[in-house]
């Protein structure tokens, strides 16, 4: 749900980023946070536990610019990943306007990956969506490593719909704000076009000459 | 509510922050806040100068989603009203309807009592103004007239320029 605030002339989107446990997604936020102008970030907030697995949530809010004179402002979250926290997951889902699941592309993270994504159908479905009715990517994280998962092999099994994929390494960057921009825009477009029948057209044929919204695209 | 987006007009945010500015009259508050379940601000008054409202906005929205997910296990549908005291400042927060939470943020010149009792009057008075605000966002979203959209005319670049 975005809010929109003629008034101020504001938009505001919140962007959850979803993963099994360790996968990367606060790192993700991190290197946002150290990448982004001062002027344009608040403050990163990380609620999390003495070993630094994230307890409730990590929260950045962005202020990138302005488009059409209206300031837009995104609002990244991520959930906890370890299992046992779920309702803290479907609580950080309320509200979402778009979702980047991350995956861990090791070998011995992939049933991991698996549940994760099955519990987020599963999360969405009680807020009245679904994969393919809310802007969604799938970022490859941790591809630097020597025991990953081929690309095909991950995209079979947990991209089988062809929703816009990235490879990343999220402690260097690598990835990092292609994912980012690739949500953003396709947030756009279905904010744009709210009918349902659109969305899913949009899934096979991009608006954009050009662009990888709407089709699956890596970076 | 998928996908329903809230969409503010200058008539209906001018009515917010005179209540609002009203309520912190009242209760000698030091500020006040609005925002959305979603962790979204909506409006504010008082001296937000030194504080960060947006980081404030989406942990009371946690919060209020935490305490929610408490009453159900107890078999409430929510809590209304929570309150945080501290050594110099203290938090009151109220639900407005369903999707809206009203924080109050005040110190010793204040009383907790009259901070509930203005609160209250404002919830009752906030209310109806959201209420027309959701029918109007339902309205537009089931009209489909996405021509009023400020993105209508969006382009790949205007995008692509946000992040520079």
């Amino acid at each position: 749900m975005s809010f929109i605030n003629y008034s101020a002339r504001e938009i505001n989107c919140k962007i959850v980023y979803y993963g099994p446990g360790l996968c990367g997604k606060t790192t993700n936020l991190q290197f946002v946070y150290k990448k982004t102008d001062p002027d344009n970030k608040g403050k990163m907030i990380s609620l999390a536990t003495e070993t630094e697995r994230t307890l409730f949530f990590d929260f950045l809010p962005l202020s990138l610019g302005s488009i059409r004179g209206f300031k837009v402002r995104f609002h990244l979250y991520t959930v906890p990943g370890q299992v046992f926290y779920d309702a803290s997951r479907k609580l950080i889902l309320r509200g979402v306007d778009g979702v980047v699941f991350v995956a861990d592309s090791q070998v011995e993270r992939m049933e991991a990956n698996i549940e994760s994504l099955q519990n987020l159908q599963k999360n969405l479905a009680e807020h009245g969506f679904n994969l393919g009715t809310i802007p969604y990517v799938i970022q490859y994280n941790k591809r630097d490593l020597p025991n990953v998962i081929p690309l095909e092999e991950l995209q079979k099994v947990l991209n089988p719909k062809g929703a816009p994929y990235f490879e990343a390494v999220a402690m260097t960057g690598t990835g990092v704000f292609e994912t980012l921009k690739e949500i953003a825009k396709i947030w756009y477009i279905f904010f744009l076009f709210r009918t349902q029948s659109v969305i899913l057209y949009l899934y096979a044929f991009p608006l954009f000459p050009g662009s990888s919204v709407g089709r699956a695209g890596g970076c | 509510m998928a996908g329903l987006n809230m969409v503010m007009n200058d008539e209906a945010f001018k009515l917010v922050e005179a209540e609002l500015q009203k309520l912190i009259e009242q209760v000698n508050g030091k500020v006040i806040f609005l925002v959305d379940k979603n962790g979204q601000m909506i409006a504010s008054a008082g001296q937000t100068k030194g504080i960060d409202t947006t980081a404030l906005a989406s942990l009371t929205a946690g919060n209020i989603a935490a305490t929610a997910g408490m009453a159900q296990l107890l078999g409430e549908k929510e809590f209304s009203i929570l309150f945080h005291e501290g050594e110099k400042d203290n938090i009151h927060i109220a639900l407005v309807g369903t999707r809206i939470i009203l924080v109050t943020i005040f110190d010793s010149r204040s009383a907790l009592g009259i901070v509930r009792l203005r609160v209250k009057k404002a919830v009752d008075s906030l209310g109806p103004i959201f209420e027309d605000i959701f029918k109007k966002s339902e309205k537009d979203k089931n009209s489909k007239q996405t021509s009023k959209s400020p993105f209508a005319e969006i382009t790949e670049d205007d995008i692509e320029k946000l992040f520079g």
